[in-house]
Parts: structure tokens; C-alpha cells; sequence
């Protein structure tokens, strides 16, 4: 495999790991703009436990220690921050990635501002594994009694209440869960790159792994992967044809063009690519069945 | 000494913080959502400010020196800066939300206006990077660097103005708001607004006003903000806007007068916590402050329960 694909793979992956991670809040209708901070978090405990300590741990357990650690603050901040809607979510996760990012700068035992060099190295032959188990435990994690509890909680949070859908429960599962897969993504960053800074994990970063999540489609588990796959690989698609062919326009402008494709994808897709009409017409096209008519549910719901 | 010029300094970035709080919230407050494209549109008429009076639009730079001469190109910077703003301000108005309103009868029953504004956020950006670079870009002031002190205490003259010209643009607002009819159409709409339509309130109409309302804010801000800091790049909306959140959210989303105060607060609060903790750790103060807040009184100083309640 060339250095260049490897590069973009490894990109990809973690991408898809991030989008997960703001995906299962996301099922259940909770927007969360903190990723940068839940990635943070996971980067820089990880490369912690593995070097930092004394007792050099190996990758696996210190990934896994980082997971623990950022699963306990993302169960205990999630009360609160789960007691805020809408709005007023998305703010609060964001201010909470702000106020992470700022500690991170000023520790001085992982660095401070001049970044923290990463032992430990992980390169894509554990990246793309690890990646194809997210997704998988995504799935499965959806199909399960509470992944169909979250769904509910997206459509109508009153009416699971009353089917008794224990709302709080979900929530929180979802949410710290969602972070524990951050915090994977982000301490194989770490331990990929070998060296972190929490400069790079800032509010764009946020932006674009919820913009994953929501162009790709919240309402099955394919749309963060999709989403993601598309975000990676478009932009650098069309880098690799404005360079072939010459055009200095479309290598400047790529992310403009991007930009109009996100507010057109708004106007014709709302919901994202990937919807459950969608994927009941393309299982149905495949396997020849249907979980329920697409008549009955409300287009663009 | 040191303390009281500090908090003067602190109230002059507050003046900055003010317009792009009051444009937040006017929107969260009517329309009922978080519009992203209003750090765009702050960067953007910083941007235009800086390339009319430096000379560096992509065309049209004669015309203006011939017209305007070297002294007087600030003006028409502002001019284009506030009229391109706005217009742009219209174009995303039929993107975030009439289209929306159009086909789902309510616009924020998705995120989608939030993400097309985050798309229009991408635009801009990446506009101003591919014509102007992505390189810190800085302008002379028109003005010069003129102050005078009391005791001593040294006050900025352009910045003074500007506090004052930003503090009036907003009374006028609010004063609008208050006493004309279309402010009393406004508010309607921020109420209810199917109840609005039912009462004869030409909601199709009046909602581009407040979005050429919230590009003018922008501009003018962002105008301001080019004269007296001089520096700007393709995100320095990004920082203004994200402190300007955290100063609409302490006065509470939807209240004008809740945005000056929070945002004259919040611009205090930042160069206070830069004097006393160091500019690294000043981030910390001030989304502590508020992740509290949203968590323990999410309605703000002067806020009301019901806005921004399950949508976004």
C-alpha cells in the first residue's frame, strides 16, 4: 500500500471512529458539539498511562485505561449536560470541549502549549481493525432494545416516556458510550502520530464530525459512515483531480464547492444521505422484503 | 491602576462582543436557532474593510482610489462591507430558512438550519483563504492611533467611538423593537409565529428583515473591528463569535439588552482573566462560567424559559 492511501486510510478511520462516537447521542436526538473535547481527553490520557506515569503500560491497556477515564467524566458531566436541550446541548458540550482544551494547554506534565510527544506507536494494520469493530458494535448497539429506545427518544421523547423508555438511562448511556468511542479515536491519533497538541483538536474539529453525523443521516447506523466516508474522500478527490488536470481554480476553491454541497444536500436530503425509507428500499430491492411500508412513515422524517 | 485600565480595555473588546451577541440572539430569539453564518459574516466584512482600504479586492481598486482618493477609502470600505454583507445575509436567509419554512412548515423541526449555516460558515471561509490566504492580514487604521487619558488611564479614540457607535446602533435596535410596528411584528413572530401569520403578520416578508438586521450588525462589527485591532484573517470570526455566544447565553438567549451586558461582561471577564491567569488559561474562566450557567440557570440574567426549548 502506497504512503499516500495509507495516510488517507488511516484519516478515514478515525474519522468514522469520531463520527460513531457523536452518532449514538446524535440517535437519540441530543446534538453534541464537545467531540474535540472528549477527543482530547482520550489523547492525552492515553499517551498519559502509556509513558507518562512511570510504569510504561502497553498500547492496548493504556487505550483502555484512557477509555475508562474519559467514560467517567462523560457519565458524570453527562447529568448535567443531558439536563440542557436543544440549543442549549449543543452549547453546553461545546463550552465543555473549550474548558477541556484550555486545561490541556496549561498542564504542564503532558506538555502544555508545546504539545505532548506520544510513545507507543499504532499503525493502520490496528487502526483499520479497530475501525471495523467500532462499526460493528455500532450496529449491534442499534439493534439492541436500548438502541431502539434511543430512536424512539429521537422521534418522540414524551411518547417513550409513557411506553416506558427509561429516557435518562438511554441518554446517558448513549452519551458516555459515545465518548468512551472518542476517546478511542483520539488516543489512536495520538499513538499514530506520536505526538498531540490540543491546539489541533479545536471548534472546526467539533464542526465537521457532528456535520459528518448529520449530512450522512442519524436515523441508521450507516449514516455517520457514510457521512464520513464522504467528507474524507470527496475533498481529497477532488485535490487528486484539480491536480491531475491542472485546474488551479478547483484545488484553491474545493472546500467552497464543498460548502455549496453541504447547504444543497440541506435543501434536498434534511434528514442526510442515509435515511430508513432509503435503506428499506434498497433491502427491499435486495432481499425482497420490507420491515414496514415506506408510505408509512413521513418523507423527509 | 493597572486593574481599572484593564477593565477599561476589557469594556472596549466588550463593544465587539456586543454586536455579534445582539445579532445571535436576535436570531435565536425570533427564528429560534444557533445561525453559524454569522461568524462568516463578521469575518467576511473585517475582510472586505481591510482589502477596500489596503487596495487588495480582486477588482475594482482603481475605481475606488479615483473616486475616494487614499484618505477617504475607509468609507468606502464601510459601504461595501456593509452593503455586500447584507446581501449575502439575504442569500443565506433562502437557504437556513424560507426554504424550510416553506416545505416543513416549521424551520427548526430538524437541525437543518443549523448545519446549512455551518455549510455558509465552510463558504466563506474557505472564499477568503483562496482569494486573500490564509495568512494574518493587516491593515493601517485611517484614524492613527490616537488616545487621550484621564489620570492614567489611557482611552483609545477609535476604539471609544466605536464602544459608543456599537452601544447606540444597539439602543436604536432595541428601541425599534420596542416602539415601531415592525418591532411589535417581530416580537410577535418570536412569540408564535403561526399565531403571527393568523394575525396578519407577513412573516415571508419581515423575516429577511431580520436577517439583513443581523448582516448589518455583523458589518458594522466587523468594520469596527478591522480599525481598531487591524489584524484579520480568514478565523477571526470563529473567536469573536464563540466569546459573543458565551456573552448572549450570560443575558439570556433572545434579550438584546441581556446581550450588551453579557457581551461587555464577557469582554471584561477575557481581558481580566488574560491579566490575571495569562492569555493560555483565560479560555478556562470564561467557558467554565459557561457551562455553569447553562447547566444551573440556562435562561441567563434576563432570559425567558421558553426559547430555545427541544430545538436547535
Amino acid at each position: 500500500m502506497s504512503g499516500y492511501i495509507e495516510a488517507q486510510l488511516i484519516i478515514l478511520c478515525l474519522s468514522i471512529i469520531y463520527a460513531y462516537g457523536i452518532y449514538l447521542p446524535a440517535a437519540s436526538g441530543q446534538l453534541n458539539l464537545g467531540a474535540a473535547g472528549f477527543i482530547t481527553l482520550g489523547a492525552y490520557a492515553s499517551a498519559w498511562f502509556n509513558a507518562g506515569t512511570g510504569v510504561s503500560l502497553p498500547i492496548w491497556s493504556s487505550i483502555i485505561l484512557a477509555m475508562i477515564f474519559t467514560g467517567v467524566i462523560a457519565f458524570v458531566i453527562s447529568f448535567p449536560i443531558l439536563r440542557t436541550r436543544g440549543v442549549y446541548m449543543v452549547l453546553a458540550t461545546f463550552a465543555f470541549a473549550e474548558v477541556v482544551s484550555g486545561i490541556a494547554i496549561n498542564l504542564e506534565f503532558v506538555g502544555g502549549a508545546a504539545g505532548f510527544p506520544v510513545d507507543g506507536h499504532t499503525d493502520v494494520s490496528i487502526i483499520v481493525p479497530v475501525t471495523i469493530l467500532v462499526i460493528l458494535f455500532s450496529f449491534y448497539f442499534m439493534s439492541t432494545r436500548l438502541g431502539l429506545a434511543l430512536r424512539s427518544i429521537h422521534d418522540d421523547e414524551s411518547v417513550s416516556t409513557l411506553f416506558g423508555v427509561n429516557v435518562r438511562t438511554a441518554k446517558v448511556v448513549a452519551f458516555t458510550v459515545g465518548a468512551m468511542l472518542m476517546s478511542l479515536g483520539g488516543s489512536l491519533y495520538g499513538h499514530h502520530y506520536n505526538y498531540i497538541e490540543a491546539q489541533t483538536f479545536n471548534v472546526l474539529l467539533s464542526i465537521y464530525i457532528l456535520l459528518y453525523v448529520l449530512m450522512g443521516g442519524t436515523q441508521t447506523a450507516w449514516g455517520p459512515l457514510i457521512g464520513a466516508a464522504f467528507f474524507v474522500v470527496v475533498p481529497e478527490a477532488l485535490r487528486q483531480i484539480a491536480e491531475s488536470a491542472g485546474l488551479k481554480w478547483l484545488a484553491e476553491g474545493r472546500f467552497i464547492l464543498f460548502g455549496v454541497f453541504i447547504v444543497l444536500l440541506m435543501v434536498f436530503r434534511p434528514e442526510g444521505v442515509i435515511t430508513r425509507t432509503l435503506q428499506d428500499k434498497i433491502g427491499g430491492g435486495l432481499f425482497g422484503h420490507k420491515r414496514f411500508s415506506s408510505k408509512e412513515t413521513v418523507s423527509g422524517r | 491602576m493597572l486593574v481599572i485600565q484593564q477593565l477599561v480595555n476589557g469594556l472596549m473588546l466588550g463593544g465587539v462582543y456586543v454586536m455579534v451577541a445582539v445579532a445571535f440572539t436576535l436570531i435565536i430569539g425570533m427564528l429560534n436557532f444557533l445561525n453559524f453564518t454569522i461568524p462568516a459574516l463578521f469575518m467576511f466584512a473585517a475582510v472586505l474593510m481591510y482589502a477596500t482600504m489596503m487596495g487588495q479586492l480582486p477588482f475594482g481598486n482603481d475605481i475606488i482610489l479615483s473616486i475616494f482618493g487614499m484618505e477617504y477609502r475607509w468609507v468606502a470600505g464601510v459601504v461595501i462591507a456593509l452593503v455586500v454583507v447584507a446581501l449575502v445575509s439575504l442569500i443565506i436567509e433562502r437557504f437556513t430558512y424560507r426554504y424550510m419554512k416553506a416545505k416543513y412548515g416549521d424551520a427548526t423541526e430538524h437541525a437543518l438550519p443549523l448545519v446549512s449555516s455551518l455549510g455558509f460558515l465552510i463558504i466563506f471561509e474557505h472564499l477568503v483563504v483562496s482569494t486573500w490566504g490564509s495568512d494574518p492580514l493587516t491593515a493601517v487604521s485611517p484614524f492613527g492611533m490616537g488616545t487621550f487619558s484621564i489620570g492614567t488611564i489611557i482611552f483609545s479614540i477609535p476604539q471609544i467611538v466605536s464602544l459608543f457607535l456599537s452601544l447606540i446602533v444597539v439602543v436604536m435596535l432595541s428601541i425599534m423593537l420596542k416602539a415601531t410596528k415592525l418591532g411589535r411584528a417581530l416580537r410577535s413572530i418570536a412569540e408564535q409565529p403561526d399565531t403571527a401569520i393568523l394575525m396578519g403578520v407577513e412573516v415571508g416578508r419581515i423575516v429577511p428583515i431580520v436577517y439583513v438586521i443581523t448582516g448589518l450588525l455583523c458589518a458594522i462589527s466587523g468594520v469596527l473591528f478591522t480599525i481598531n485591532y487591524s489584524t484579520v484573517d480568514a478565523y477571526v470570526g470563529d473567536t469573536v463569535a464563540t466569546v459573543a455566544i458565551a456573552g448572549m447565553v450570560l443575558g439570556g438567549l433572545g434579550n438584546v439588552w441581556g446581550a450588551i451586558v453579557g457581551g461587555l461582561f464577557i469582554g471584561m471577564l477575557e481581558v481580566m482573566s488574560i491579566y490575571i491567569v495569562g492569555a493560555d488559561f483565560a479560555k478556562v474562566p470564561i467557558w467554565g462560567l459557561l457551562l455553569l450557567l447553562l447547566v444551573f440557570k440556562p435562561t441567563g440574567l434576563f432570559g425567558h424559559t421558553l426559547i430555545g426549548k427541544g430545538k436547535f
